[in-house]
């Protein structure tokens, strides 16, 4: 513990500023990824346990067409759409097969999804890692705020993120189609009683929960190496997110990846030895105190 | 029943015939078919899946170039040889198991452990069982040769280790921190054995040859972290003039690109003991120059022909330059080779083992005439172990700055006398 060297960063503009980013970049980009992971679970009611693959999936469909075009905007769309369309067809030729199964059933296909996908990429791309490599547009200095560093690719990143994130939460909650979506979450037999498509919702749904995950692997694509299997530790990640925030909610996955994100870039100031075991204790005080996270649903 | 009885007996009764001669030809005559082999079977376990995958791979394609070269120069006495590689996935239990296998399933004679430490301490007890030749061809931990508990007659290690990289290291940065008064010191190195020994190390004998050198922070990052920002960013505020780092492989390639968004490298001097592998560099999309390196591989140093000859035909197999265990695992085969020509083609692990102590052999990586296995801890010396600085393009590292291996070799009979191996 060094306390007295977070009160020193906390005091000092610059340290807080740079540790503030840190925290905002770690956070937004684990809230791309949890949220569609809440949207899925909170409207099927499925833990898709493979959207750490899709992640993984959408880091090297970016990669691939970044290589092949040398367009970032279109290694982000390869990225983001491709695993759309690769997670509405997981839904509709496998996942809506185990709905309603058995939960183990449920992992195992997931699981099997994930081993599928790993060897998929290991038969495609090898074994060794990848690294995309900066767009020109972003390989500039980084951007001084109040005398703390903040990258420029950083603020993009944290800017699509929260604008994904802005757009997800007006389109739930704002607009018709919204509206049916959330009504579905509660009572799908009424809404399919009303002559709504629900086959095709959920197929939209987990289709928009993939292509978060796809847009979080493209972001991270530039500054983190691509290897078979890299999905693992975000998936992690965003399960102690989605527990802490609450099973199926997109604003309490947003609330607990910023504490996450403050906890690790002020933790490795303040506590550098205990960072994760700190992630994982938040995580059982909430569980301990409400067991439904912070902004979940209460059980009936 | 009655007639699947019958048909079952007359079946039994060939098999055990069969069986009966098949077990004689075995067991009662393996030498002699040993002899008549035309091949001799290599065993090499190895990582070939996972995330340091690239370790075995490069490793076989390096032992698939040296035996295709022997081969074609008439081979030993005529036989040829012939590589079984198999693949432990990096877990030690598996290692010890192929190499079990290789040897009493598929004929293998000698094997090259392609292992990392943790498999190949596994690997060297199994030697130690069934004494075929051995060499060690990945690890880089110290002890595995240096401990007399653990001594094998027929294992040798033909690798760097850990202690000569690190009075090497600590030589070389002790020098840079003079010449730029380099005394604030920090470290981010991945969390786990390794990363903190091979720091440790490297420290100690920096702060020898240079008192000055002050470590005011460290960073543990995990083994495998996808993200190094909060890492880089407690760098910013500590403000250190230099830094040393364990990372390897991808985590390094990530922890550089990263680094490069804040422009880290611009006024801290980087010292690492894992980026001069070239598929490291060349991963690396921007790489910084003037980042300090430990020689890894390199095809312009030691600047001989045949080491260039060598980083050709390397990647006419692997289509990449050469890793460090590339060059290690081709220097084995050299050593295997020279052995069994001096024992006429026999492979029995102890007259190999004979041949092979005290062997000096005019490898393309001799930093002088020879690399030398030497007789007392069947460990190589005399093979690079020089410092150099990165530059954005091939061959991005230049100046190489070797350390004179007398020097090496003394500072570690002493740190062997701390450690009660000698």
């Amino acid at each position: 513990m060094n306390l007295e060297a977070l009160a020193a960063c906390l005091s000092s503009a610059s340290c807080a500023v740079t540790q503030v980013s840190t925290a905002l970049i770690v956070g937004m980009l684990l809230f791309l990824v949890t949220s569609g992971l809440s949207l899925i679970f909170g409207v099927l009611g499925i833990v898709n346990f493979a959207h750490g693959a899709f992640y993984m999936l959408g880091a090297y469909l970016a990669f691939t067409a970044y290589a092949l075009s040398g367009s970032f905007l279109l290694a982000m769309a390869a990225g983001a759409l491709g695993v759309a369309v690769f997670g509405v067809l997981f839904e509709r030729l496998i996942m809506s097969r185990v709905y309603g199964r058995d939960i183990l059933m449920q992992l195992l296909v997931c699981y099997a999804m994930i081993l599928i996908l790993d060897d998929g990429v290991k038969l495609l791309y090898g074994g060794e890692y990848r690294m995309m490599g900066m767009p020109d547009a972003f390989a500039l200095p980084p951007v001084e705020i109040a005398g703390g560093f903040v990258p420029g690719y950083y603020l993009f990143m944290v800017g699509v993120a929260l604008a994904a994130g802005l757009a997800l939460w007006l389109g739930i909650n704002r607009t018709r189609l919204g509206k049916i979506i959330r009504a579905l979450a509660i009572n799908p037999q009424m809404v399919g009683a009303l002559g709504i498509n629900t086959t095709l919702l959920y197929a939209g749904v987990f289709g928009l929960g993939s292509l978060l995950a796809g847009m979080a692997g493209a972001l991270a694509a530039p500054i983190r190496t691509l290897t078979p299997g890299m999905g693992v530790s975000i998936l992690i990640e965003s399960f102690i997110v989605t527990v802490i925030g609450g099973m199926g909610s997109i604003a309490g996955a947003f609330i607990a990846a910023l504490l996450i994100g403050f906890t690790r870039a002020f933790g490795a100031i303040g506590f550098p030895l205990f960072v994760d075991g700190m992630m994982f204790a938040i995580m059982a005080l909430v569980l301990i105190v409400k067991p439904s996270g912070l902004l979940g649903r209460e059980a009936a | 029943m009655g007639t699947k009885r019958t048909g079952a007996r007359a079946v039994s009764r060939r098999q055990v015939l069969g069986g009966l001669a098949a077990g004689a030809a075995i067991t009662g005559f393996p030498h002699i078919a040993g002899a008549q082999a035309k091949a001799i079977r290599v065993g090499m376990p190895t990582i070939l899946s996972g995330r340091v995958a690239i370790l075995g791979t490069s490793g076989r394609a390096a032992v698939q170039l040296a035996f295709r070269q022997i081969n074609e120069a008439g081979g030993i006495g005529g036989r040829t040889l012939e590589l079984v590689d198999r693949d432990s996935k990096g877990r030690p239990d598996e290692a010890a198991k192929v190499t079990r296998d290789l040897i009493n399933n598929d004929g293998c004679e000698i094997i090259i452990d392609g292992e990392a430490s943790s498999g190949a301490f596994a690997v060297h007890e199994v030697i130690r069982d069934l004494p075929v030749l051995c060499l060690h061809t990945c690890s880089e931990t110290s002890s595995l040769s240096a401990d007399p508990k653990l001594h094998v007659k027929t294992a040798f290690r033909c690798a760097r280790q850990g202690i000569h990289d690190a009075v090497a290291g600590g030589t070389y940065a002790a020098r840079i921190a003079k010449e730029k008064g380099l005394k604030r010191w920090m470290t981010c190195s991945p969390d786990y054995a390794y990363g903190r020994d091979n720091t440790a190390e490297f420290l100690e004998f920096a702060k020898i040859f240079e008192p000055s050198v002050e470590v005011v922070d460290q960073v543990w990052p995990k083994l495998f972290a996808p993200d190094y920002t909060e890492s880089i960013t407690k760098i910013l505020q500590v403000k250190p003039q230099a830094i040393y780092s364990a990372l390897w492989g991808g985590d390094l390639v990530a922890f550089i690109e990263q680094s490069n968004l804040y422009r880290l490298f611009a006024n801290i001097g980087f010292f690492s003991g894992g980026l001069g592998d070239p598929p490291v560099l060349t991963a690396i999309k921007q790489l910084p120059p003037g980042l300090n390196t430990a020689y890894r591989y390199n095809r312009n140093y030691p600047a001989k022909p045949a080491n260039a000859a060598f980083a050709d035909g390397f990647a006419g197999i692997a289509k990449h330059e050469p890793t460090n265990w590339a060059w290690q695992c081709y220097t084995a085969c050299l050593f295997i080779a020279e052995a069994l020509k001096r024992t006429n083609g026999s492979t029995e692990g102890a007259r190999l083992a004979a041949e092979l102590k005290g062997m000096k052999l005019a490898a393309p990586f001799a930093v002088d005439d020879a690399i030398t296995m030497r007789d007392t801890d069947h460990t190589i010396i005399g093979y690079p172990v020089a410092w150099g600085r990165t530059v954005p393009k091939a061959p991005y590292v230049e100046d190489f700055s070797g350390v004179d291996w007398a020097k090496i070799v003394e500072l570690e009979t002493q740190w062997k006398k701390g450690k009660g191996y000698a």
